[in-house]
């Protein structure tokens, strides 16, 4: 770990001011469960690392037109089991309380989890090159240890995965970030928060760097009856997804209304595609109806050498969370996505 | 703004002026201490290297293994991916702290002891302060929500099932407790 000054921000502004300040070379701290690891393995290198924990964004409270906001520094344990969010939003709340370990949920904070980096090991292990980390240096993953990495939206600089599950609930759910900067205050939609490596894989969001996240805003959502968030990994808890699904369905007896599908551990960001949902509205939920479905979402998909598994995977995945979904949230029991019954 | 150092970053400097310590203040198991610590300084560190309460060990130091967890404010947390300064004004409970000041072991130690919930030991002191965290967190009615809730703890002696009997024992005693 290089040594680096601290400084706490007393406001919004006073840590805008000192994120700009810093000129490229300040980080924001909060749970610190992301950057102090990133710090011990030498990947991040600030100069100044700015303490915004004592700013006031750590509430949750009912937001504009029936949502609910929650505050950037709440903390996804309690943003997981707020009565609120269990009861409007259980793949929310599912999807936090599927990552981490109890402790990590403890500190990691809602804004911190959207800016979490990625799990690649090309990317932590500073010895290898990685055009995220150090741009122009070239990807090893493409040709290497890629169980890890994704699937689609990748390109030939780099194939990393956003590692949130908690991200891939807020997209499917048009979550919409609130941010501040020295310009004012303003509104990223969730499917334009994260981006696509394309040539710049050192550029994951759309956040400015001298901007902040203050509050994460959810819409008035009808899909609290049908909503499940299904997660695939290599043990039953405390590891990153393969594949994780979050599927929310608004019905009519037995016929959908609307659909919303999100994609995890496939992705540089939380993968949607509207086009494909909306082959389901009108449609019966029936596993015949959702078979071509999860084949037109990975229709796309490209594997490489340690992971092609994870397109059969992602789309029998993709099937079960839609049949989770329909039998209803109140038959899921557990942070997997099993049912009772199952 | 509170500025505990100052590094030179005026006109794009690479120097950089070494960051010196600051003084952080925190009752620890019940007694208000104030250390002076670099920026980059953990808890764990501060608690084992200046403190000298090695009873929070070091595993894997990237909040992997749960070892290091204490509970800052009565929450449990990774105290390896903690930084001390951040933590001015907490109150951190560790594994020497859950005994009484007459010696007695806490009901969640005894339960280990009881229980034979360790082998080697190294992670034990983890293990209870993690236990009894999620105890308080209220999410320990079932064998499944405990195994859940203790992902974030490794045990590589594998002693898992007796640490989950022990768990058991130790939450119907303060339900017990609770209830009297």
């Amino acid at each position: 770990m290089i040594n680096f000054s601290y400084t706490r921000a007393g406001s919004v502004a006073e840590a805008v001011g000192a994120k700009s300040k810093a000129n490229g070379a300040g980080r924001f701290i909060a749970g610190g469960t992301n950057l102090v690891d990133l710090l011990k393995e030498n990947v991040e290198r600030p100069r100044q690392v700015i303490d915004i924990t004592r700013l006031p964004l750590a509430t949750i409270e009912e937001g504009p037109n029936g949502g609910l906001r929650l505050g950037a520094l709440a903390t996804n344990a309690d943003t997981a089991y707020h009565p609120e969010v269990q009861r409007r939003y259980p793949a929310l709340s599912r999807a936090i309380l599927a990552g981490a370990s109890a402790q990590l949920r403890n500190m990691a904070t809602n804004g911190g989890n959207l800016l979490q980096r990625t799990r690649c090991y090309y990317f932590y292990d500073v010895a290898m090159a990685c055009n995220k980390r150090r741009p122009g240096s070239g990807c090893p993953a493409i040709s290497g240890q890629n169980r890890v990495c994704g699937v689609l939206g990748t390109s030939d600089q780099c194939i990393a995965t956003h590692p949130s599950d908690m991200c891939i609930a807020l997209a499917a759910l048009e979550a919409v970030v609130r941010v501040s900067g020295p310009q004012g205050e303003r509104t990223i939609p969730f499917a334009e928060f994260h981006t696509l490596p394309g040539d710049t894989p050192q550029i994951e969001n759309t956040l400015a760097p001298d901007e902040i996240i203050t509050a994460i805003d959810l819409p008035e959502s009808p899909y609290a009856e049908h909503s499940v968030y299904t997660k695939v990994r290599d043990r039953a808890s405390y590891a990153f997804a393969l594949v994780s699904v979050a599927a929310l369905l608004e019905l009519d007896g037995d016929m959908v209304k609307s659909a919303r599908i999100a994609l995890g551990g496939v992705a540089h960001k939380p993968w949607r595609s509207p086009e494909v949902e909306a082959l389901l509205t009108g449609k019966t939920a029936t596993k015949e109806n959702f078979l071509p479905v999860a084949a037109a979402l990975f229709h796309d998909a490209r594997g490489y050498e340690h992971n092609a598994f994870k397109i059969e995977l992602g789309k029998r995945a993709v099937v079960r969370a839609l049949q989770l979904a329909t039998k209803g949230t109140a038959s899921i029991r557990d942070v997997n996505g099993q049912t009772a019954d199952a | 703004m509170n500025a505990f150092s100052e590094s030179d970053t005026a006109g794009g400097s690479t120097m950089t002026a070494l960051p010196g310590k600051s003084p952080v203040k925190l009752t620890i198991n019940g007694e208000s201490t104030t250390v002076e610590v670099a920026p980059w300084t953990t808890l764990l560190d501060l608690l084992r290297e200046y403190l000298d309460l090695t009873g929070t060990k070091k595993g894997c130091d990237h909040g992997q293994c749960g070892s290091c967890t204490v509970l800052v404010d009565g929450k449990r947390v990774n105290s390896c991916l903690t930084l001390a300064i951040m933590k001015d004004g907490s109150e951190i409970t560790t594994i020497e702290g859950l005994t009484g000041k007459d010696g007695a072991l806490h009901p969640m130690q005894q339960a280990f002891v009881d229980c034979d919930a360790f082998q080697c030991g190294y992670c034990t002191p983890g293990q209870i302060c993690s236990a009894v965290g999620m105890i308080k967190e209220g999410h320990a009615h079932s064998d499944d929500e405990i195994r859940e809730g203790m992902s974030g703890n490794l045990c590589r002696c594998g002693a898992y099932p007796h640490i989950l009997n022990a768990i058991k024992q130790a939450y119907a005693a303060t339900e017990k407790r609770t209830a009297a």
